[in-house]
């Protein structure tokens, strides 16, 4: 019959049309902005950065490396380096970004920053409802626009946000260690110097005498000598090491008095 | 499918006088070109679309490559007469000295062509041609009348590179608009700096812009973006055209 | 399908064609009718972007077509000039925008062609999975746009998109973007797919070939469309093979070449998949190779996700940042779904590379439109041009 796929068309657009009054599958759309659909988790918008703890500014990831700055295909991101350092998580003093500027009127969303920044410091944020009035202004993101605290990251993306803080967990877990060991290295360092002293005092102990009036400042150089050597030594120790010290501070405060009190007047 | 060798011989055996050279491909694609000479270009590209074993009848891409003037400093062992003590004499001996030298290679323009065969299913086979320079002498003979997927892609070497294909039905800009001059895609090709002052523009991008705009427009502009943030809507409207007025006053 | 003589031809027999035979007929015009010009485009409904076609009528007859496009040039080519190999991947995205995807894996492949890179198994099958889910919707939203162009007034295009969307929001959820993903990287995948992700598109997948036969069921056997589809706009093989055409509109004329079987990139050549060939050549060729294309889009797609093994989805040695191949040039080609998509690089060893150069396969089907459109009326014009399938992020770069 001439006509016969027209209405075979037809009856799927009946079939369609009523379907999507009983099925999910067919009815597709949500009556924003009265509902709205959650982002996904690996959704890109915009990036932000991201900052451990309460300071934003104290806890900020970011040390001002610029490689996102340089990598950006766009060219969209801007940052002034601080001339000072603050220390990062691990304790180490780093660089952080007094000006950190992105113009999302050009960013294109192609996550390439997150990708290449080493320190985890900048993510892609899933917030898209940022329309504003002022063209040029409004849609350049200063520091203070971007920096988010931790939890934020972990509401948006929390496996992404769960993988970071076991990675950088690790991290700071290995400089901790690394700092024991070498305070133990220090530490054996400073026993064997003693031991060293205290072999040397043996054989100086006969000019130690001239030293015995100013031993409680050999006392008060040793401790300090010891504070700065994290180790404890035993008290005979100590006064042979004090008798060797003192005779070697008493050189020194003898050639040091005289500057002093000139640069007391 | 022959080797590049073997498909130079071809050439070289069915069009007399063809000059064809292989120009070999360093990286590990393994897709070596062949040179060949403008003048018997057409016969050359015949002959490879009929020819019943080869069979490329099928022109995949044309691209134009613009290859700028070089310096090329090279350190070349040369002979030399000096004149140096030998077994106390002064004598006058001839040797092998270093001595670096430096070349001038002029540029050219470049087109490249990758072929394929739908019948026989292999390729590709890619041919280059190359002008005499870059400035005047830059023709080329056209292969559309062979390959007519040539047509558009030679329209648009022409237009980006500057090449002149002689023997193309139509040759006119394809990209740019008809009044345009100079060719975009060369390597030395500057652009115009004649855009619109944006307040967002950092470094390279904002000195170009600064350049065309007198200090009164900038400052007008400046007070347009920081008024304009209070400002009621009505009044973010009239700032472009208050903005336009204090550059046609300007 | 009419086998040229090429085919058949002896070895060392050379070929005698006439003069001109692949250029566009002259139209003969009645003595004192009067032509009108035509400017069809760039703001139109139906040319599929910012496309313009000069268009001479004598009455309701083409005797000449002119297309003029460039209003979307952003000269792409001299972008991938200034930035590096990876900074180039988003711009990519943004050629054929409605095929992200397979625009990545093309330029992947040159540059792995150019530095002789490896790919993991995983990130192999992830890369096909992409892509025929991106050819699926691509067919899917061509064929919507051209019912539409012939009057259907929305209808199955929205059907089309409401499959469209549920592709789109599996690739939001693995590459973090509906449309520019920028997830494929030269040595493999940015990110891995989750296992949740794979049952997700096992699930989908499932539920397209029930899709596919409702379109057929609502269009195929359409009166109109085929009064208005049959017959118009044929493409004879030999003029396409020349004309450089390629992809479902040269299958549609009946030349069996698709590149996934010719070349075999990838691991194509692993999965059983048919090729599905036109007799004519008309429009309505072109719409039923594509709708049978998207029906063996879903067999590759049921064997990759059967077949997906475990393991990474990156060579893990190499370094994307400050990434220099040795100077030399590679051409790689992929089927996009428009046709054949090749990049052709040339390096000089530095961090960029010297020459970037995109083969948009919409610009060169666009070749012979005008011999094509020649004879038939407005119309059809508007239905030829759809067929064709461009996209004006390609065609201008």
């Amino acid at each position: 019959m001439f006509g016969e796929g027209i209405l075979k068309g037809l009856a799927e657009t009946a079939r369609n049309f009523f379907g999507s009054f009983v099925s999910a599958e067919r009815l597709t759309t949500v009556e924003y902005p009265e509902q709205r659909i959650a982002p996904f988790e690996a959704a890109r918008v915009f990036p932000f950065l991201v900052y451990d703890g309460e300071d934003p500014l104290a806890g900020l990831r970011c040390v001002a490396c610029q490689i996102c700055e340089k990598e950006c295909p766009p060219q969209c991101i801007f940052i002034v380096k601080s001339s000072d350092k603050k220390p990062d998580f691990v304790g180490k003093p780093q660089n952080y970004p007094v000006r950190f500027e992105i113009d999302i009127s050009v960013c294109m969303s192609c996550q390439i920053c997150v990708e290449v920044c080493p320190f985890d410091a900048i993510k892609m944020n899933t917030e898209f409802e940022l329309s504003t009035g002022d063209r040029f202004g409004g849609l350049l993101l200063n520091l203070d626009q971007l920096v988010k605290p931790n939890e934020y990251y972990h509401r948006i993306h929390p496996a992404g946000a769960a993988e970071v803080d076991a990675r950088l967990a690790g991290e700071k877990a290995k400089a901790e260690e690394k700092a024991k060991a070498a305070a133990e290295a220090a530490r054996a360092a400073a026993e064997a110097a003693q031991a060293k002293a205290a072999s040397e005092a043996a054989a100086a102990n006969t000019t130690g005498e001239a030293g015995a009036a100013k031993t409680t400042e050999g006392v008060g150089a040793a401790k300090a000598a010891e504070e700065t050597g994290v180790a404890k030594a035993a008290t005979g120790e100590a006064e042979a090491k004090a008798a060797s010290d003192a005779a070697k501070a008493a050189a020194e405060v003898a050639s040091q008095k005289q500057p002093d009190q000139e640069g007391r007047r | 499918m022959k080797t590049v060798e073997e498909i130079r011989a071809a050439i070289e055996a069915a069009v007399a006088g063809a000059g064809v050279e292989v120009v070999p491909n360093p990286s590990p694609s393994g897709q070596h070109s062949l040179r060949i000479e403008p003048g018997h270009a057409v016969e050359v590209a015949r002959f490879l679309r009929d020819d019943a074993e080869l069979a490329l009848d099928f022109l995949s891409n044309v691209t134009g490559v613009d290859w700028l003037d070089r310096e090329i400093e090279e350190t070349l062992p040369v002979t030399r007469t000096v004149t140096k003590l030998v077994d106390g004499a002064e004598q006058t001996v001839e040797e092998m000295v270093e001595e670096t030298v430096k070349r001038f290679e002029p540029g050219f323009l470049e087109a490249v062509y990758h072929l394929y065969s739908v019948a026989r299913k292999h390729g590709p086979v890619v041919l280059r041609m190359r002008t005499v320079n870059r400035t005047d002498q830059v023709e080329l003979p056209s292969l559309t009348p062979i390959w007519r997927s040539a047509e558009f892609q030679e329209r648009e070497v022409f237009d980006l590179y500057g090449i002149v294909f002689t023997g193309h039905p139509d040759l006119r800009r394809l990209l740019m608009w008809p009044g345009f001059k100079n060719h975009p895609m060369r390597r030395d090709y500057v652009e115009p700096d004649d855009f619109e002052y944006e307040p967002t523009a950092h470094d390279r991008v904002l000195e170009r812009a600064l350049a065309h705009q007198s200090a009164a427009e900038l400052a007008a502009a400046e007070q347009a973006v920081s008024g304009g943030a209070a400002a009621s809507p009505a009044e973010a409207v009239a700032q472009p055209e208050a903005r336009q007025g204090t550059e046609a006053g300007a | 399908m009419s086998e040229s003589r090429i085919h058949s031809a002896a070895a060392g027999e050379r070929l005698e064609r006439p003069e001109n035979w692949n250029r566009p007929q002259r139209m003969e015009i009645d003595g004192d009718s009067q032509l009108l010009e035509v400017s069809m485009g760039p703001h139109h409904p139906s040319t599929h972007g910012v496309f313009r076609m000069d268009v001479a009528l004598d009455g309701e007859r083409v005797v000449r077509l002119r297309p003029v496009f460039g209003y979307l040039h952003r000269n792409h080519e001299k972008l991938g000039e200034g930035q590096s190999y990876l900074s180039s991947m988003p711009y990519t995205d943004r050629l054929d925008y409605f095929c992200s995807l397979s625009n990545n894996w093309a330029y992947a492949l040159a540059v792995e062609k150019l530095a002789g890179q490896q790919v993991p198994e995983r990130a192999e099958y992830l890369r096909v999975i992409l892509a025929e889910l991106t050819r699926f919707q691509n067919h899917a939203s061509s064929i919507g746009f051209l019912i539409q162009e012939m009057g259907a007034s929305g209808t199955p295009l929205m059907y089309a998109f409401r499959e469209r969307e549920k592709i789109l929001d599996l690739f939001e959820e693995l590459t973090g973007a509906r449309m520019m993903c920028n997830y494929m990287r030269f040595g493999g995948c940015r990110v891995d797919a989750s296992p949740a992700w794979l049952e997700k598109t096992r699930a989908r997948v499932k539920a397209l070939p029930g899709f596919v036969d409702e379109f057929e069921r609502l269009l195929a056997a359409n009166e109109i469309l085929m009064a208005r589809c049959q017959g118009v706009g044929i493409l004879r093989p030999e003029l396409a093979i020349n004309a450089g055409v390629t992809g479902p509109m040269l299958r549609a004329s009946g030349v069996g070449y698709d590149i996934r079987k010719v070349d075999g990139y990838g691991i194509y050549n692993r999965f059983s998949f048919r090729v599905p060939l036109g007799e004519h050549g008309d429009v309505y060729d072109r719409f039923m190779v594509r709708l049978l294309e998207m029906r063996e889009s879903v067999k590759i797609l049921e064997q990759a996700l059967r077949e997906i093994p475990e393991g990474p989805v990156m060579d893990p040695r190499l370094k994307l940042r400050n990434f220099r191949p040795r100077p030399g040039e590679a051409y790689g080609r992929i089927e996009a779904p428009k046709g054949e998509l090749g990049f052709y690089l040339i390096s000089d060893g530095g961090p960029n590379p010297y020459r970037y150069r995109v083969r948009p396969p919409s610009l060169i089907n666009l070749t012979i439109l005008e011999d094509m459109c020649l004879g038939h009326s407005v119309a059809d014009v508007v239905l030829i041009s759809g067929s064709v399938d461009i996209v004006l992020g390609e065609v201008d770069r």
